[in-house]
């Protein structure tokens, strides 16, 4: 069969599974699987090496909705089975849907040794900062004090920051998006499924029902500008509804800048999502961290560093080129060996 | 001490010898040596005719110090050889084996033929001019040792001392230090006429063939290899490492050039998840653990069951429960495998009955597991997995096929259609184009394998779960007692016990007891005559390294008044307890 078949073109509808959706009215991960089902179509990869793999929880429903192959597994071990897929199957496209829950708190080993394996998987995870399935419970992204339903008094939980947690593993890729910019996450999707390598996009995700409002100080139109920053490589980190402020590097810190009276946009810091150390992207996900600083959306981290699946076929590889492919009887015969006659 | 065993245990098979070997040993990686905690034993039975066990009281003990001789002489019978390390018997070494007397001079060891030798003083003189440090050469006074015993039991040096300079192959002079050493004990027992007499131990009659040495756990590694190549299948093993069963992982690694994939997953759980992944994507899947991994891949294999897709879990039982024992054996896991998950979730489990068996029931775990499309346990334990016997190399044509098919047609292609005979949902891999499915772990609607609450599919699923396992006694063979076919006594076994159970059988019946020994590899489904075969027999002794689990199951299922014998003390049975059980229960 010529390697130059060409590939069907796909439209929006040929990733849409015959299942009904069954979020709630209203819920974030309807967009989230809007702009899955748009971005899928124009990777140029053949619908049937999609793999979509989750976990438990609201977000984990994701893979009957797609038209792919898909795997609704158990609690927290999407990525463990997905790196079961990838080893076995590099030539799959193999995407993980998780949630706050999901991939930080019962799976939170797994997610952070996938990272960094540097397995050939792109994780989407949805962040709601609450437990949807169960019921409203705070979950490990919840903000201190949280009042829910197992933390009637307020939680004295301090949240993990995904994106932080990401970069600590030294993932590859890191990203940040929201459910309700659409242009702007499914211009993050593309840029994860390009990288090679383990690609963790944490996606800012409303629950309507048990956190309404979670990140509306980011979505209101009124606030985002003011308290995000789109980042985009090579370009200065500028934010505000006036693009007046920026964020400049000060010592080893970073520290946030009004524009004008002798500050201009040349002494900014520059976006570089291929800075090699991880610092510089740790620097950036905590900012969301610090009163008067934003939240950075965008790609936080993107370098190069070899996949864990193709160094594991790699030992196979030159293994059987060393040795030639193994022969059982002579596997069988290894070591010392006697005749009974 | 474990490799001047299984040097002893290689060389004995080398001559002819049957054998079984008990390394025994303590969890801790360096337990201080002399101490109680820190003794470590190997203990070999090797003859001219058939071997069951280890041997219960043992002929000749080498002990290396006071601590190996507190630990060790109870086992020695009535005028056996002993030799002692006297360079070892100063009163430090007697206050860590909390002696308060020392044995060499208070009669205790009058019962015994006593050869008290300078093992270290005479090592150190025999490596004299290698310049070696006193702690290099004192490293090798078990290989003095070992030529001792070689003395004593007129076997050549020659593979011993290939072995050695094979591992020591960038070390030469650590090579010529233990070559040195194992001469000058050979040389000591030669010139001093320490022993009188050596013993001949001729060649056992076993079956014609080719023969090599193998462990339980490396027959285990060989038999997925087999399979791997039997069935088409890249092997794919995700484990996380844990005693007894790391060996297994240890040795699949070194075999890539079979196309084999190791992956050592951060826990037990991702061990037995990135195996159903690979199972999915088409490979055949293992996973290798102990008890309390076993544990922790409960919910997993549950997912196994419920999206069906192949897989075999090893699990090398030892003591427990929690941590409990990691290098002593046991066979209480045996509920765990048949029970061990929430709801209605049952799992094909066999059990291999000795080292050898390890690679047939892997090749057989792994094809009940295509064949079904079921997750199988395989139950072996530590005595098992570090014991050594003597085993007749197969011919590679003669190994069983296992043959596998994908799904590869797109019409009509339900996620959950069913084989008719086997109730088999099709294998239908990603990348096949029309082929793109859902599966998961929430209740699916047979055949298209939708998410489904409906109270009918789920009863309906249930049954098909539970009658796809039944189904597989079709393969299972007929259970046939070794010895009298009816009689006063059926002993029903499992697992490790076999050779101790077959050894104890056989001398009871050599009296004149009518007797039948019946050793179950396959636990579930049971053998379909079972209820038949139990029938004939007065009476009924399951002996269980356990409190009595399949005595439970067989009573529960039975309705029969099946008496235990068990034992729990992290060692095998003895044969002698075993025969004083049986005529207990014929009285």
């Amino acid at each position: 069969m010529s390697a130059a078949t060409t590939l069907p073109v796909y439209k929006k509808k040929d990733f849409q599974s015959d299942q009904d959706v069954r979020w709630c009215p209203g819920c974030g991960d309807y967009a989230i699987l809007s702009a899955v089902q748009s971005v899928f179509p124009e990777l140029g990869i053949p619908k049937e090496k999609f793999v979509v793999v989750s976990g438990i929880g609201c977000s984990s429903r994701f893979p009957y909705y797609m038209n792919t192959f898909g795997f609704h597994t158990i609690h927290g071990r999407a990525p463990a089975i997905a790196t079961g897929i990838k080893l076995a199957r590099p030539d799959l496209d193999v995407w993980v849907a998780t949630g706050d829950g999901d991939a930080l708190s019962i799976g939170g080993n797994h997610t952070i040794h996938m990272l960094r394996r540097n397995v050939g998987i792109k994780v989407l995870l949805f962040n709601n900062r609450i437990y949807g399935l169960t019921k409203g419970q705070y979950s490990p992204t919840s903000e201190l004090g949280k009042k829910a339903k197992s933390t009637p008094y307020g939680s004295v939980d301090r949240p993990f920051n995904p994106a932080v947690l990401a970069v600590g593993a030294e993932a590859t890729f890191v990203a940040r998006s929201v459910d309700v910019f659409q242009p702007h996450l499914r211009a993050t999707l593309k840029k994860a499924a390009a990288h090679q390598g383990s690609a963790f996009v944490e996606i800012l995700q409303n629950c309507n029902i048990f956190n309404d409002g979670a990140w509306e100080n980011l979505t209101h139109k009124d606030m985002r500008d003011d308290h995000t920053i789109a980042l985009e490589h090579g370009q200065p980190l500028v934010f505000g509804k006036n693009r007046d402020k920026g964020i400049r590097l000060e010592g080893l810190d970073l520290e946030v800048v009004e524009l004008g009276d002798g500050v201009s946009e040349d002494d900014l810091l520059v976006h570089d999502e291929h800075h090699e150390s991880p610092c510089y992207a740790f620097a950036l996900a905590h900012m969301d961290r610090r009163p008067g600083f934003p939240t950075p959306i965008g790609v936080l981290r993107a370098v190069d560093a070899p996949r864990y699946e193709d160094l594991t076929a790699g030992q196979i590889e030159q293994a059987t080129a060393k040795k030639g492919p193994g022969s059982l009887a002579d596997l069988l015969r290894a070591g010392d060996v006697w005749q009974v006659s | 001490m474990q490799i001047t065993g299984s040097q002893f245990t290689n060389t004995a098979a080398l001559y002819g010898n049957d054998l079984a070997t008990f390394p025994d040993y303590p969890a801790e990686i360096r337990a201080p040596a002399g101490t109680l905690p820190g003794v470590s034993g190997f203990q070999i039975h090797f003859a001219s005719e058939d071997v069951y066990t280890p041997g219960d009281a043992v002929d000749a003990l080498v002990a290396m110090n006071p601590a190996a001789l507190k630990m060790n002489l109870q086992d020695l019978r009535t005028g056996g050889i002993l030799v002692v390390n006297v360079d070892n018997f100063k009163d430090a070494d007697l206050r860590k084996a909390q002696m308060t007397s020392n044995p060499l001079e208070d009669r205790t060891l009058d019962g015994y033929r006593l050869f008290p030798v300078e093992l270290t003083k005479l090592t150190r003189a025999a490596l004299k001019d290698l310049g070696l440090d006193a702690k290099s050469m004192d490293r090798c006074k078990n290989f003095f040792a070992l030529g001792m015993c070689y003395w004593l039991f007129n076997r050549p040096l020659d593979s011993t001392s290939r072995w050695l300079d094979a591992k020591f192959k960038s070390k030469p002079v650590l090579a010529e230090a233990n070559k040195l050493a194992l001469k000058a004990g050979f040389a000591y027992c030669d010139a001093t006429d320490a022993f009188q007499v050596s013993y001949e131990i001729p060649a056992a009659k076993l079956p014609p063939g080719t023969y090599r040495n193998i462990s339980g756990n490396s027959a285990l590694a060989l038999g997925f290899v087999a399979a791997s190549q039997r069935s088409g299948l890249p092997l794919f093993q995700g484990s996380y490492p844990i005693t007894p069963a790391s060996d297994i992982l240890h040795e699949l690694s070194l075999y890539k050039h079979f196309g084999v994939t190791t992956f050592q997953a951060e826990d037990e759980i991702a061990a037995a998840a990135a195996v159903i992944g690979a199972a999915y994507a088409g490979q055949l899947a293992i996973t290798t653990t102990s008890g309390p991994g076993m544990a922790l891949k409960t919910e997993a294999i549950g997912l196994a069951i419920s999206v069906e897709l192949p897989m075999v879990i090893c699990n090398i039982q030892r003591g427990g429960p929690s941590t409990g024992l990691p290098t002593k054996t046991e066979q209480a896991d045996l509920f765990q495998a048949l029970f061990g998950r929430n709801s209605e979730a049952p799992v094909p489990v066999l059990a291999p009955s000795t080292p050898g068996d390890c690679f047939w029931i892997a090749l057989e775990a792994s094809r009940l597991a295509v064949k079904y499309m079921v997750p199988v346990i395989l139950l072996s334990d530590g005595y098992l997995a570090n014991g050594a016997e003597p085993w007749r190399i197969p011919a590679v044509d003669d190994l069983p096929a296992i043959p596998v098919k994908f799904q590869e047609a797109v019409a009509d292609f339900k996620p959950y259609a069913r084989d008719p005979e086997t109730l088999a949902r099709p294998w239908a891999v990603p990348g096949v184009a029309g082929l793109e499915h859902r599966i998961g772990g929430l209740e699916k609607q047979d055949g298209t394998g939708h998410v489904s609450y409906d109270p009918a599919n789920h009863s309906r699923m249930t049954h098909l779960r539970a009658e796809k396992i039944e189904r597989m006694v079709r393969d299972v063979p007929e259970a046939a007692p070794v010895g009298d076919p009816e009689g006063d006594l059926l002993v029903v076994a499992w697992g490790s016990t076999f050779g101790a159970v077959t050894a104890a059988v056989r001398a009871r019946r050599a009296q004149g007891r009518k007797i039948g020994h019946l050793h179950l590899r396959h636990l579930n489904p049971l053998p379909a005559n079972l209820a038949e075969v139990l029938a004939r027999y007065r009476k009924v002794l399951v002996p269980e390294i356990n409190l009595g689990q399949l005595r439970y199951v067989l009573r529960a299922r039975y309705l029969v008044d099946a008496i235990g014998f068990n034992k729990v003390e992290g060692k095998p049975f003895t044969i002698s307890e075993l025969e004083g059980k049986i005529e207990e229960v014929l009285q």
